[in-house]
């Protein structure tokens, strides 16, 4: 029997086989990563742990993959410094090295891929990896995804300076990095996330200058609103915050509108940090095709599970934030135990490690509810000149009325005629079709600071449940990489012999009076497929 | 043609990309009653996902499409971000070779294309590097914004009184007497005079019970986008084995390689994943334009077409049933599409095309393809 005929223009076998391989790489050294990496390796597996810190300084000033707001102090450009730090910040790295896990720090995930729908080409399952030179791929048997949660932005007049950043980007600066710059912080929110980001800012030494909360109670547990109040640090229900105004340095001063009417608060600050919430860190699951759900009790667009941790593909696992958020940090390890348990049982490779307890099912919230009175409440701040997206400079104004961007001028006038409402009116909303009239959320962040607050702002405005509206799609690579990072300079030959500028089909390109005629033979004896579109 | 009733229109488009849109334009603007359905939301496929060329000078439809895409914002009312010329940068001596050929191709058609030298190419493409050995400075054509485009001829229809159906996939055609006579949708059934078939990879599922064979495969393509550049004077820009562009913005996406052979169901494709393929994407992005080397890229895309068994369109008004028409662009729809509509148009109302001749695009062509074309030519999906 002879081989079948292969096309040779096709993606088939010119991917080469990866630089390296893994049978299990672990994404995310967080406590939940760490606990997996670590069960991993004891049970003896060959585990490789990936995880982005430290990030360089260039990404950080892009807020990725934290919304860090400018606040970082200069020693995050000491990159070998910064190594040394985040090692000292995670003892549990020390144990990984001991145990003979290949501990990769700096380094980037920024893509996953695997057989599936779409896609049957690919030389097994592999993660791209990078680093601040170049990128590389790694072949694995089992992905165990804990790559945390990012922070969630919203838009207030004055947030577009330094000095405002998320909950998770001053944790960051405070315990992994050491390097806040911020003296002063206003803290929006009152759940437990905003609690204990006060608390560890008075830890260390910071003015807690307040929180600030929309809903007319604090949303966090009795125990740390009892332990903020015992530090005398006042926390400001039925509030929103009004606008913040700055020099060259970032915010200075904020003021704070009783929503039940009255008189503004001013309160002077260096840094606003937005501890409303936080959002699972899925770009790896929607970049693998793994099924996502959204779940306000999970704290958003998060993996539909089978079992406790097992994302819809067979090779991949969950754990941690990623998975749902709420979870305290020995639920996240327990967490990421179990995900390495069944990691391992699907590899036939026995579990050495002790049985670990159950892991709780994360606390009961009502997250995308509360970000939905937050937005509402800040979008009766300010006007429709408000930015809604950084990168691409897109309002309030425009986004509701999804006008086409500064570069193209003023609209037509039956452009001007077209706005969110006539949208609806075709169909539900979409804010990957806003996305591409708008390009709110198209710009070099990735949209990490404007993704959910552009969802909730189309939900409110048009008066659906934010959990109508699908997720705007993410794709490799969720990191902003540059090109000759990213590139394959050590290209493949069959990939360099198999290229073609489209589909390599030579009568494709024939000029039509020319089809037919013994010209056509001579252009596709020159040109072969490679022509241009 | 008879009056539109609600459950129904004089004339039904299936599907809501570039083509069925641009022909559902057309139709519109000669007062014709349309309603075009959609599986999903306009533009979503392959017309929302492509590099936005607008030079094809293989096709009939070309010198069209040349007088058209100028026109375009103003006859449609809505921006498409359409810009006019392109440049090819070679960055090889085989490139060059061939984009001069190319070249001379377009000097026949009676369209200005100048030959640069290394220097020339280097100055008329500010990102352009050392390594330029020469290029190609064609003054037509163009290129212009897919998704902006897209949801332009979807709002130009709407304003001329055509009617889109989103979320409303055709799940069945209803023949009768040589004549398809309504459309099945989960949305309801919809009685037509004359269908238009422009569903991409469906349309040959959705044509095979009328015992219409319309041979088809579908692939899946990848592009990368960057970050903004500053703004170069002529964006279309490519070459290197690359197709696309510098947005209107500053990005640059840009596509090309190796495809994926697939299968894709009555439902469209079930996912448009990118691949490590985007690593080899930036490594000739990065030298086609080494002063953007290092900008970064942000996005990635991918986008799932169809293609005939000789790459070439298939626009014909069939003889049975004899009032449907047949449109697919086999994987180059995009730029053609304002010709396409008004081509559609004259073949639903006129039967004939006005404007060129489409003789060699019909379907009698692959009248006696064999069953097994696509195994012949190893254009299935990988074991």
């Amino acid at each position: 029997m002879t081989d079948p005929v292969r096309d040779p223009h096709a993606i088939d076998g010119k991917f080469p086989a990866p630089e390296s391989f893994a049978q299990i790489v672990v994404i995310g050294a967080g406590p939940a990563g760490l606990a997996a990496a670590l069960a991993c390796a004891r049970a003896g597996a060959q585990v490789l742990l990936v995880d982005e810190n430290p990030v360089s300084a260039n990404l950080m000033a892009d807020d990725a993959p934290l919304y860090f707001g400018q606040r970082m102090t200069g020693a995050v450009q000491t990159k070998a410094r910064m190594i040394e730090q985040v090692f000292a910040a995670n003892p549990g790295l020390e144990e990984a090295f001991d145990l003979g896990v290949e501990v990769a720090l700096g380094t980037y995930a920024w893509g996953a891929f695997v057989n599936g729908d779409g896609v049957r080409a690919l030389p097994g399952c592999v993660v791209g990896l990078a680093d601040e030179d170049r990128s590389w791929m790694v072949g694995f048997e089992r992905l165990i995804v804990a790559s945390g949660a990012r922070d969630l932005a919203l838009s207030f007049p004055g947030w577009d300076q330094p000095g405002v950043m998320g909950a998770n980007g001053l944790h960051a600066l405070l315990n992994t990095y050491d390097a806040f710059a911020g003296r002063r912080v206003l803290i929006l929110g009152s759940g437990d996330l905003a609690l204990s980001t006060a608390l560890l800012a008075l830890a260390r030494g910071l003015e807690v200058a307040g929180l600030v909360e929309v809903r007319n109670v604090p949303q966090g547990s009795a125990d740390l609103v009892a332990q903020v109040a015992g530090a005398g640090v006042e926390i400001l229900t039925g509030h929103v915050i009004q606008r913040a105004e700055g020099g060259i340095d970032g915010v200075q001063r904020v003021w704070l509108t009783p929503l039940a009417g009255g008189a503004a608060r001013v309160i002077d600050c260096d840094t606003v940090c937005l501890a409303i919430g936080l959002v699972p860190a899925i770009e790896i699951l929607d970049v693998l095709g793994a099924k996502l759900t959204v779940d306000s009790a999970r704290g958003g667009h998060v993996p539909v599970l089978t079992g406790d941790v097992c994302a819809s593909r067979a090779e991949v696992f969950v754990a941690g934030d990623v998975a749902g958020l709420g979870l305290s940090v020995e639920a996240a390890q327990a967490q990421g135990q179990a995900a390495a348990r069944a990691a391992l049982e699907s590899l036939g490779l026995a579990a050495t490690y002790s049985a670990s307890p159950p892991a709780p099912a994360p606390m009961p919230t009502e997250a995308l509810a509360y970000q939905t009175d937050w937005v509402r409440a800040l979008l009766g701040q300010g006007d429709g000149s408000v930015i809604v997206c950084q990168c691409e400079e897109v309002t309030r104004e425009a986004l509701l009325a999804v006008r086409q961007p500064a570069y193209l001028g003023p609209p037509s006038n039956k452009m001007g005629a077209r706005d969110l409402g006539s949208l609806a009116g075709d169909g539900p909303i979409n804010q990957d079709q806003i996305k591409r009239l708008t390009r709110a959320c198209m710009g070099v962040c990735q949209a990490r600071r404007c993704r959910e607050q552009v969802a909730l702002t189309l939900a409110v405005a048009s008066g659906v449940a934010v959990e109508t509206i699908p997720l705007a799609g993410y794709r490799a690579p969720v990191r902003p990489l540059a090109l000759k990072v990213l590139a394959a300079w050590d290209e493949a030959a069959a990939m360099s012999a198999g290229w073609d500028v489209w589909f390599g089909i030579p009568t494709q390109w024939t000029p039509y009076a020319d089809i037919g005629t013994e010209r056509e033979g001579r252009h596709a004896e020159i040109l072969g497929g490679d022509m241009h579109l | 043609m008879t009056a539109a009733s609600k459950t129904g229109a004089s004339v039904v488009v299936v599907g809501g990309g570039v083509t069925g849109l641009s022909a559902a334009w057309w139709l519109a603007r000669s007062g014709v009653d349309v309603l075009v359905l959609d599986k999903g939301v306009v533009g979503w496929e392959a017309s929302g996902r492509n590099g936005g060329g607008a030079s094809h000078y293989q096709s009939p439809l070309f010198h069209e499409e040349q007088r058209l895409w100028p026109q375009m914002d103003e006859l449609l009312g809505y921006s498409t971000e359409y810009r006019r010329e392109r440049l090819i940068v070679a960055v090889t001596p085989s490139q060059l070779r061939h984009y001069e050929y190319m070249a001379d191709m377009h000097g026949e058609l009676g369209y200005r294309v100048d030959k640069l030298d290394a220097r020339q190419i280097r100055e008329a493409v500010p990102l352009a590097g050392d390594n330029a050995l020469g290029g190609i400075h064609v003054f037509f054509g163009g290129h212009a914004n897919p998704q902006r485009t897209v949801q332009a001829y979807a709002w130009a229809l709407q304003d001329l009184g055509g009617r889109i159906f989103q979320h409303a996939p055709v799940t069945r055609l209803i023949a009768g007497g040589g004549r398809v006579s309504a459309v099945e949708t989960p949305r309801g059934t919809f009685t037509c005079d004359a269908l238009v078939m422009a569903a991409g990879p469906q349309s040959g599922q959705l044509l095979e019970p009328l015992r219409v064979r319309l041979p088809l495969a579908p692939a899946r393509a990848e592009m990368i986008v960057t970050e903004p550049a500053p703004l170069m004077a002529v964006g279309g820009v490519d070459g290197n084995g690359l197709y696309g562009r510098q947005t209107l913005r500053g990005n640059l996406a840009y596509g090309g390689g190796p495809h994926e052979w697939m299968d894709v169901g009555p439902a469209g494709p079930a996912a448009r994943p990118s691949t490590p393929l985007l690593r080899n994407l930036a490594k000739r992005v990065a030298e086609l334009l080494p002063k953007a080397a290092h900008l970064r890229v942000i996005r990635s895309w991918a986008g799932v077409v169809e293609n005939t068994p000789d790459g070439r369109p298939v626009i014909d008004r069939l003889t049975s049933p004899e009032n449907v028409t047949v449109a697919t662009m086999s994987g180059v729809g995009f730029g053609l599409s304002p010709a396409t509509g008004h081509a559609i148009r004259d073949l639903v109302l006129d039967g004939a095309c006005s404007f060129t001749d489409l003789a060699k695009l019909s379907l009698a062509r692959f009248a006696d393809l064999p069953e097994d074309w696509r195994e012949a030519r190893g254009w299935t999906p990988a074991a």
